[in-house]
């Protein structure tokens, strides 16, 4: 019955009792799903109360380092699909896990993922209840690639829509920015970078659920991940066909971040976040956001850091600079790279 | 930071302006008839667009943006030279991050990584080299790129290689030198520049002297900068006190990192490693006398053109820059990035057609990114 | 061109190689110190340094410093006196 080697083989891939072995050692011993079909049979009070939606939402993760300063693979897997439900105004329920498996990976690392996916899920309050691995050769996957697919129900009456913006509205966001996109440059290695920047990898379940019951007018919410804030802001801005300045001054970083930005010549508005979202709500409500956010530890620094103006001709988010020039924030072109120049 | 957010205070900042537009006033200068800097280093380009310089500069001042960025005037060919050393299966092929998206004939070395070689960013030549020791049965070459500020970090390094004998370590030599281009642009009688922006890190190599020809044969201020906001309107109003007061001088403005007489280790690692070549292309403006340097023949085993027969060591080759492109008049100050047929249409920074849409410190990305070709609907005015 | 940043020298690393670890606002990097060594190697140890691909390229001097921020302060301390005569002469021109 015990596993045998250290490392995943094509074998456990097989659909035989290695494969068997596998899957019970390291996911459902811990995962725990009811019961071992190869579906989950939901329910919840929730889904019964009239106008009450379902919300769906997939998402697959790639990340390199798997581990890193702050969380890894299997934090981001579980975050990322339950923020993606929350910005969206649903309560996160369940979640499913599909692994694909690199030959030659460390059980033992794969164990170290399936763990923290276990105390990110308790922690959001929501199930993992079905999941699936397949095993690939060596150099086909980066170790491991985790996809979630994540099921919740948004209460009758909320309704969270970029496209509800309008001219006036205060954006906030619950802390510091491009933590992960600087700790993960850092971890990789390639430049050579050592600093004690952790990933701000976290889910906001619970924050969400706290400013949506303060501020019956929340408007939206969209959690910065890839492209980081600036596209976070212009995917908004767009949608809601409005404009969107910033303060320079306002945004919250990190020295350490500022200083990675500086010796790479990266622009923190597009490091990625993983524990970060930025949210719209009316001008009367901004202080009742502020205060529900602060009210959990994810929302600790929450800060105002711009509003919503009407559309003009010009650029859809611009930032007021540290003396009073304006400039345009784009959407990011291809991927950022460190610079010399 | 220290040495960095000091000079980014707002209170002297409105100061400085308040004082350039005094003089400006003074000197007559208008948003018709305006006074012209060029600033010579793409660093000052980008942090000119980073803080909204440009707007909060009264019109009457008009910053020409000079040819200072290695990457945007890299000739096509240079690129293409780029991807064959790179694709060389033996090959692992270490650049700065900058010059990834430059577009060759074929492709950029983005493209090359998709297509299977081995090419790696780093942060400095000093990771390449420690890449070769990693890998002694790779060749590990390095795109040795940038003016006389990167240099020495690339001639220290060959010397460190010399020292480890370390063989399979070669440098691609693409540095290049100030003074010579900005001759050619005053030798040019288009040219309308009132004065210069001098670039503070190049001058913490090789010191304040080089630009001496500026002021004393042409008659031209120039103020070596700094980097910081405050440094850059502090030199802008230096430049404009010498314009009033009919001086030209060479000014220091970066005295804190640029002595008089530069940096004699790194001068002399220059010196050591490197020798001019007789000229060397410039994308936009042709062939400079003098403007380029090759690694000297007793380093020729660190010397990638040498090693792989490539470039000027493969004799003449010339690549045609890509057609409708404007680079060229818009690095000599011709043309304003938004003149360009292209801007926005057939170049972006998604589908660079010139390397001046590429490297954030090119004038046409800057305007693109930052609002210069926006700017009019940006609505701007000093903080209080 | 040539980005380059400030950073404090705090440890040597390598004296052979003359590389020494900077501090940039809490993120760590190898640099190698040989522009800017003039004397004892570890006499270098909390100096100012500019620093560029990996090199210490010039010793920051810190009075050439402290003399380009005072010049500036005092022209923020000058443009906040004509500010506040400015509004002194409006207020009593609105009163007038």
């Amino acid at each position: 019955m015990a596993l045998r080697g250290d490392k995943v083989t094509l074998a456990h891939g097989g659909g035989g009792r290695a494969m068997r072995d596998l899957i019970e050692e390291v996911f459902t011993s811990v995962f725990e799903p009811e019961s071992m079909e190869d579906q989950a049979r939901l329910m919840s009070g929730a889904l019964t109360e009239p106008g009450a939606r379902l919300a769906l939402t997939t998402d697959s993760f790639v990340v390199d380092p798997v581990e890193f300063p702050g969380g890894d693979i299997g934090k981001i897997a579980i975050c990322g699909t339950v923020n993606d439900l929350a910005v969206g105004g649903a309560t996160p329920l369940w979640l499913s896990a599909a692994f694909i498996i690199e030959e030659g990976t460390e059980i033992a690392l794969l164990k170290r993922i399936v763990a923290t996916m276990k105390v990110e899920a308790e922690k959001a309050g929501v199930k993992i209840v079905t999941g699936d691995t397949k095993v690939v050769g060596r150099g086909s996957a980066d170790k491991v690639f985790v996809t979630t697919t994540g099921v919740g129900v948004i209460p009758p009456g909320r309704d969270l829509r970029a496209e509800a913006v309008q001219p006036g509205d205060v954006a906030i966001v619950n802390g510091v920015l491009g933590d992960h996109g600087a700790a993960i440059l850092a971890a990789r290695g390639d430049m050579a970078l050592s600093t004690d920047i952790q990933s701000d990898c976290a889910g906001l379940g619970h924050l969400m659920a706290a400013v949506a019951a303060a501020c019956p007018g929340l408007r939206c919410a969209r959690d910065a991940t890839r492209g980081g804030l600036a596209s976070a802001l212009n995917e908004i801005a767009e949608s809601a066909d409005v404009a969107v300045e910033i303060e320079e001054t306002a945004l919250p970083l990190r020295t350490e971040v500022k200083g990675m930005c500086e010796i790479l010549g990266l622009d923190p508005l597009y490091l990625a976040n993983e524990g970060t979202l930025v949210l719209f709500v009316p001008e009367e409500e901004a202080e009742a956001a502020l205060a529900a956010m602060r009210s959990v530890p994810e929302g600790q620094g929450a800060v105002v850091i711009g509003r919503a103006k009407p559309k003009g001709q010009g650029p859809l988010v611009t930032m007021r600079t540290l003396f009073g020039g304006a400039r345009i924030v784009d959407m990011l072109v291809g991927e950022q790279l460190p610079r010399i120049c | 930071m220290k040495y960095a957010e000091e000079f980014r205070d707002p209170k002297a900042a409105k100061a400085l302006l308040a004082k350039i537009a005094e003089i400006t006033d003074e000197i007559g200068a208008t948003a018709e008839k305006p006074v012209y800097i060029m600033e010579i280093c793409g660093g000052h380009t980008h942090a000119i667009f980073r803080y909204g310089l440009d707007k909060l500069t009264p019109g009457g001042v008009e910053f020409i943006h000079g040819p200072g960025c290695p990457v945007c005037v890299l000739p096509m060919a240079r690129v293409d030279e780029c991807v064959e050393i790179a694709e060389r299966p033996e090959v692992i092929f270490t650049t700065f991050g900058d010059a990834m998206r430059v577009p060759g004939q074929k492709k950029s070395l983005l493209q090359a990584k998709a297509d299977g070689a081995d090419i790696r960013m780093v942060y400095s030549p000093l990771d390449a080299l420690e890449l070769a020791r990693r890998n002694p049965d790779r060749e590990v070459v390095f795109f040795g790129l940038g003016f006389e500020t990167t240099t020495p970090s690339t001639a220290l390094s060959i010397q460190q290689a010399a020292r480890e004998d370390l063989t399979n370590f070669s440098v691609f030599c693409n540095h290049i030198t100030v003074p010579p281009p900005i001759k050619a642009l005053l030798d040019d009688p288009h040219m309308m520049l009132d004065g210069f922006v001098g670039p503070g890190h190049v001058s913490m190599v090789i010191g304040t002297h080089p630009y001496d020809f500026i002021a004393e044969d042409y008659g031209k201020p120039i103020v070596v900068a700094g980097f910081e906001p405050l440094d850059l309107l502090q030199s802008v109003l230096m430049v404009l006190e010498q314009i009033r007061d009919g001086r030209a001088e060479v000014e220091n403005q970066y005295a804190r990192v640029v002595p008089e007489h530069g940096n004699p280790v790194s001068l002399a690692a220059i010196e050591d490693v490197y020798e001019m070549r007789p000229s060397f292309e410039w994308r936009g403006l042709g062939e400079i006398d003098k403007s380029g340097l090759r690694i000297r023949d007793k380093y020729s085993a660190f010397d990638a053109e040498e090693k792989f027969g490539i470039g000027y060591a493969a004799g003449e080759r010339s690549v045609e820059e890509p057609e409708g492109c404007a680079c060229g008049q818009v690095m000599t100050g011709r043309l304003k990035p938004t003149g360009c047929p292209q801007f926005g249409k057939g170049c972006t920074p998604e589908m660079p057609l010139g390397a001046l849409m590429v490297s954030s410190e090119g004038a046409c990305a800057a305007y693109y990114q930052y609002g210069g070709a926006r700017s009019s609907e940006v609505a701007s005015e000093p903080a209080e | 061109m040539c980005l380059g940043i400030p950073g404090q020298i705090i440890e040597i690393t390598d004296e052979a190689r003359l590389m020494a670890l900077a501090d940039v606002s809490g993120v760590r990097r190898e640099v190698n110190i040989a522009p800017v060594l003039t004397g004892e190697i570890h006499d270098l140890i909390g100096a100012w340094v500019l620093i560029h691909v990996g090199f210490a390229m010039a010793l920051i001097d810190e009075d050439e410093a402290a003399a380009t921020l005072e010049a500036l302060k005092g022209l923020g301390e000058a443009q906040e006196t004509l500010e506040a005569m400015a509004e002194g002469a409006k207020a009593l021109e609105a009163r007038a």
